[in-house]
């Protein structure tokens, strides 16, 4: 087994395919405490159709860097939906549901018109659970992966602290007069940034799960932050890692894979942190 | 000056005021204790003192020298604290973000000020717990702690001692008339009206009817006398 896939990671595709899939991990999981703690967990859901509505005009439109539409209308989707989120008379959850269903609904009802493609369920299955496109990688896109996913683990690491007090206590942060509404707009961007990325790993309907999986996995084991965002992030990298190379032995999709891996991860940290729990009682 | 100065302010929502024309002030070393019924409003004036919202009119004027970021804040409990897995260390520091400003990182000097502070409230052996196992006493020593991270001059808390027993009730006014007597001005909001006659210097009575004096005067007053009655009552 060693042989064989030591025969693939020959193929720069599959080392491209693993670069990638590890750094977005890496940037998924990061905010993903984040997005629980905050409640945010639906906001990720609701983006991640949005991307694949733009998605769809932009294959409609022919577009050959389709990241050019889908990264601005999912940023600007984000910001708007974290403003409605914060007014109290538009009820954020029931926002997100309308602009998430329409957008995907919009997407397929754009793809069944206009798509010359002969293989439209194929393309469709594909945009909405990943398939093999990380396989099929240009370079172009590794080196745009690649520098996404720096720029959003240095932004995570310089704003750290902030991104702390600003989950734990918004209130007490504006009070102090931390910038409080531009960290959540930040957090905002930075969410669609990572969701436009994780779209090529696992597909638009999986993506919440590479968000949140780690985070609530670390959050059984670890009782501090500082722990929890760096388990989560350990845990997810393993995952991915793990998943792609499971992928390629055994010939499954990418994406459905890892979100099997970290199911499973996160099955084994509710044991683990039932069984230390209960030592430390 | 005083350290804070009230002109003619009105709080309310979407400029609905449902508070109108407060005027007091607030000097260097008082206690001030606003009282009033659920729905009054003292949360809302506590938070427009903050400038966490706009007054519907009126001032808050700052003396003294005092700085915005220079408020220490105790909040009403929110939801999202209850199961947030961070330590008393990391909350504590995290009262040092005014200081801290743009700059990334907190320096020695504010890790140095959180230990102080932990310590000043008898938190520091909790250092490495997780913030949600503590007790409720516990945790709002926390919390103050925190806000002790963020200014020398003045405390505004509200509701610090809601939903806790008795004996770490009485706990929480002494520690919190010891950091009045080292100069620190109080701003509290209480249920409590018999705690704010025994502790404040002022008190604010906001309602139907609003009242703001010395502690003898509102005692003296109409507004003090029938809700120090009904109080009794029920
Ligand atoms: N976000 C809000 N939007 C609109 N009205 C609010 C909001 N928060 C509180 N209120 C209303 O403002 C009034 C005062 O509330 P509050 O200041 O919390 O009272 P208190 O702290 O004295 O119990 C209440 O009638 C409450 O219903
Ligand atoms: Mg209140």
């Amino acid at each position: 087994m060693l042989d064989k896939l030591g025969m693939y990671l020959q193929y720069p595709f599959v080392r491209y395919a693993l670069i990638v899939g590890v750094l977005i991990a890496l940037c998924s999981s990061l905010l993903g405490v984040t997005l629980v703690l905050k409640r945010f967990s639906f906001i990720g859901d609701g983006l991640s159709h949005v991307a694949f509505g733009a998605m769809a005009i932009a294959a409609v439109l022919n577009l050959t860097n389709d990241m050019l539409l889908v990264l601005p209308v999912t940023i600007i989707s984000a910001v708007l939906l974290l403003r409605t989120g914060q007014n109290a008379k538009i009820k954020g959850d029931a926002a997100i549901a309308m602009i998430s269903v329409g957008a995907l609904a919009f997407g397929y009802l754009m793809m069944n018109i206009f798509s010359t493609s002969s293989n439209l369920s194929g393309d469709v299955c594909s945009t909405l659970f990943g398939s093999t496109s990380i396989l099929t990688l240009t370079e172009r896109e590794v080196w745009l992966c690649t520098v996404l996913s720096i720029a959003v683990v240095l932004i995570f690491l310089l704003f750290y602290n902030k991104i702390f007090a600003v989950t734990f206590d918004e209130n007490f942060s504006k009070a102090a007069g931390t910038n409080a509404n531009g960290y959540n707009l930040l957090i905002a961007i930075v969410i669609a940034v990572i969701i436009v990325l994780a779209m090529n790993l696992v597909g638009s309907l999986l993506i919440s799960a590479l968000v949140i999986f780690p985070a609530l996995s670390a959050m059984r084991l670890f009782r501090n932050f500082k722990s929890v965002t760096i388990c989560s992030a350990v845990l997810s990298v393993i995952c991915a890692f793990s998943g792609i190379i499971v992928s390629i032995l055994a010939g499954t999709p990418v994406g459905s894979t890892i979100v099997a891996v970290d199911v499973a991860a996160f099955a084994v940290c509710c044991i683990a942190g039932v069984i230390t729990g209960g030592i430390r009682k | 000056m005083a350290l804070l100065t009230i002109q003619d302010l009105s709080l309310g929502y979407d400029s609905v005021a449902f508070v109108e024309n407060l005027n007091f002030s607030v000097n260097t070393g008082d206690y001030l204790c606003i009282v009033g019924e659920n729905g009054s409003g003292k949360t809302t004036l506590m938070k427009t003192l903050l400038h966490l919202q706009e007054p519907v009119s009126g001032q808050i004027l700052m003396g003294d020298g005092l700085k915005q970021n220079e408020i220490g804040y105790l909040p009403q409990q929110t939801i999202v604290q209850k199961d947030f897995p961070a330590s008393v260390g990391e909350i504590v520091l995290s009262g040092c973000q005014g200081r801290c400003g743009i700059r990334p990182f907190y320096n020695k000097a504010e890790k140095h000020l959180a230990e102080t502070n932990m310590n000043r409230m008898g938190v520091l052996p909790l250092k490495d717990r997780c913030y949600r196992e503590l007790s409720g006493g516990q945790q709002q020593r926390v919390l103050l702690a925190r806000a002790l991270c963020a200014t020398q001059k003045v405390l505004l808390l509200d509701e610090p001692v809601a939903g806790l027993d008795p004996k770490v009730t009485s706990e929480m006014y002494d520690l919190i008339e010891g950091l009045n007597q080292e100069g620190i001005t109080i701003i509290m909001i209480s249920h409590d009206l018999a705690a704010a006659i025994r502790y404040a210097s002022h008190i604010l009575h906001i309602g139907a009817s609003v009242f703001y004096g010395t502690r003898e005067e509102y005692l003296e007053s109409d507004v003090g006398k029938f809700f120090l009655m009904r109080q009794k009552g029920g």
